[in-house]
């Protein structure tokens, strides 16, 4: 190892290297690219990634929602087509059924009105809440705040409103809040303005009103439109839906099997899927880097070939002169490596610089398709590594070649 | 310095061989300055690449130093050459990107002598031929007779028991071939075996001995004039 700290090896290189200025600059191109193609890549698919978890970010990704259409089969006497709801019963002994599994359980019931204020109007959807339903699916509020229990025991006629309805109801400039607003006759006072997120949105613009006031207003009893379920962390989630609807249909007398009686969407595996896409993604951007650094390296491998072919003569020269097949073999297995790692580094700049660029110009603002897309220093340090390698083992097959040949042959070549 | 016993090496050429030397037998004493003569084909250069450990030979004894040449790797062999001998070659054989000095100094550095004292060194051999102010220069800046005078430099630089020269007046006009000749001559009186290959009948005539080859068996092994009027 002495050699690599010896001021005279690196003249050596220095020499050959800058004597050959047109390859130098080539080979440093092929491994430039790969490692500047790799961390590019990754940095744009952890991007990506980061740009879907944003998208879910508001809203728990473990969620079922439950709802009830009709039943597909005949059972226990009742004849098919039969439609049925859910009930607070349900809930109640959901709850008490799956304790361990289920960690927040939001009933709402759903209506379109006309919400009037003054002489403004528009017709959106109204929902009857609870509070939970802020810890499943996260409201930015702009003013005020969201349904509390209050609101829910005292059965207040208060709602919060999308920012939308504001615009539509309010006045520029007008503070909406303590302002009422007057939904199927009756007066609402606004307590909260949200900003719908622009991620996963299932209420659209909608003015949440308590759950017991809705009740109360439309007259829904013990009724439940459909329900939100979010899991524990650990649960399987696709069980606990099956475990869940299979209970339900039990309550409700519906065949086992039947397939209509209960609509159901699970969040975590519609996510799930997306994420598959990004696994897969990811899978495609390692395979191509590494595919492109492997041809870097070749192409560094090629070159030296070429290059040692080209100085065979110089080989001899050096070797008629005493140079061993070791000596020989050390400099350009360090010319490969000394190549590689330079290329390598400015690779990795490069490929910083233009994530740097991507994160300016793509990853702001809350539309951004890619968010903060960064490639780990770790694996930057393994591509690294490996490449320097690769570099050296592909360094000796010229080498190799170098030092089988006679010196008498190869000083033969003119 | 150089003992030869019933050489013998055949070259493969396609299935069959060319037996190129048939048993030679040479006997070089320290100081002394030799020629092979011989038209091309007669095995000359041959000779010299086996003389020069950059060849090996199919039978027969070679001793170089006293030291039986036998089973040398690649290895060995380097080190052989680079502490008993010096190359002249025809074509110079000058690395091109590297300056006269540097082309000099070479041989030191696979010595393993640091940078300072092998540029020293070899400056010195440069002054010694002559050339101590293109000590900067790049081969492709000198002429033919200064480049094969910086060859000579290179093949003295490390201090070897004897030069190898191949045809080394091959590439270069009658003038300057005798400049390189009188320099030739010049460390032979300093006591340096020197081994010249050639084809030409006046270089010869100015070395000490001519060993004269023919198809691969020496014809003749004379003292020449000049020798035999110092003795």
């Amino acid at each position: 190892m002495k050699f690599l700290f010896d001021s005279d090896t690196w003249q050596e290189i220095y020499g050959s290297i800058r004597k050959n200025k047109g390859r130098t600059i080539i080979t440093i191109i092929g491994v430039l690219w790969g490692i500047f193609l790799l961390v590019v890549l990754l940095g744009a698919a952890r991007g990506m990634e980061n740009g879907f978890n944003k998208l879910f970010g508001s809203f728990a990704t473990n969620s079922v929602f439950v709802w009830t259409q009709s039943t597909d089969t005949p059972f226990k006497g009742f004849q098919k087509g039969r439609r049925f709801e859910l009930t607070f019963n349900d809930i109640d002994v959901l709850k008490r059924e799956y304790t361990d599994e289920i960690k927040l359980l939001a009933p709402r019931n759903q209506t379109n009105n006309l919400l009037i204020k003054d002489f403004k109007s528009g017709s959106f959807r109204v929902s009857g809440d609870y509070p939970v339903l802020d810890q499943i699916q996260k409201k930015n509020l702009m003013y005020g705040r969201f349904l509390n229990e209050n609101d829910i025991l005292s059965k207040a006629k208060v709602c919060v409103i999308s920012e939308d309805i504001y615009k539509q109801l309010f006045d520029k400039d007008e503070k909406p809040i303590g302002q009422y607003i007057k939904i199927n006759s009756i007066n609402y006072k606004v307590i909260g303005v949200y900003k719908p997120s622009n991620s996963i949105n299932f209420d659209g613009d909608c003015a949440y009103i308590p759950f017991t006031t809705f009740q109360k207003v439309y007259n829904t009893a013990n009724k439940v439109d459909w329900m939100m379920i979010t899991a524990n962390e650990g649960v399987d989630i696709k069980q606990m839906e099956k475990d869940i609807l299979l209970t339900l249909k039990i309550l409700h007398r519906v065949h086992p099997e039947d397939k209509r009686a209960f609509g159901s969407v699970n969040l975590g595996v519609e996510i799930g899927k997306v994420t598959g896409f990004l696994t897969g993604m990811q899978f495609l951007t390692w395979f191509i880097g590494i595919a492109t650094l492997i041809a870097g390296v070749f192409a560094i491998g090629n070159i030296l070939l070429i290059t040692v072919k080209e100085r065979t003569k110089e080989i001899g020269i050096r070797r008629a002169i005493g140079a061993t097949p070791k000596e020989i073999k050390q400099q350009i297995i360090l010319e490969s490596v000394f190549l590689t790692t330079i290329a390598g580094m400015l690779g990795i700049i490069f490929g910083g610089l233009v994530l740097f660029l991507i994160d300016h110009f793509l990853g702001q603002g809350p539309d951004a398709t890619f968010v903060n897309p960064t490639v780990n220093i770790p694996i930057i340090m393994i591509a690294f590594a490996t490449l320097v390698f690769l570099g050296t083992l592909i360094g000796l097959i010229p080498a190799h070649m170098a030092t089988v040949v006679r010196p008498i042959e190869a000083l033969r070549e003119e | 310095m150089i003992q030869i016993k019933n050489l013998h090496k055949s070259y493969p050429i396609g299935k069959d061989s060319l037996h190129v030397l048939k048993g030679i037998d040479l006997h070089i004493k320290e100081g002394e300055f030799v020629s092979i003569m011989g038209s091309s084909g007669s095995g000359k250069s041959t000779l010299l690449n086996i003389v020069g450990l950059l060849d090996g030979h199919d039978e027969g004894d070679y001793y170089l130093n006293g030291q039986l040449i036998e089973n040398l790797d690649e290895k060995k062999a380097a080190i052989l050459r680079n502490k008993f001998l010096g190359f002249v070659f025809q074509s110079f054989n000058l690395i091109s990107y590297k300056t006269a000095l540097e082309n000099v100094a070479l041989p030191l550095y696979y010595k393993g002598m640091n940078r300072k004292e092998r540029l020293k060194i070899a400056m010195e051999y440069l002054d010694k031929v002559e050339l101590k102010d293109w000590a900067n220069h790049l081969p492709s800046e000198l002429s033919g007779g200064q480049k094969q005078r910086v060859a000579i430099a290179r093949a003295l630089v490390t201090n070897p028991k004897v030069v190898l020269a191949d045809e080394p007046t091959g590439a270069l006009d009658s003038t300057t071939s005798d400049s390189v000749m009188d320099l030739l001559k010049g460390i032979n009186n300093e006591g340096m075996t020197v081994f010249v290959i050639t084809h030409e009948e006046e270089i010869a005539e100015q070395t000490d001995r001519i060993v004269r080859l023919k198809d691969g068996v020496i014809i003749s092994d004379e003292v020449t004039l000049k020798k035999a009027k110092a003795v």
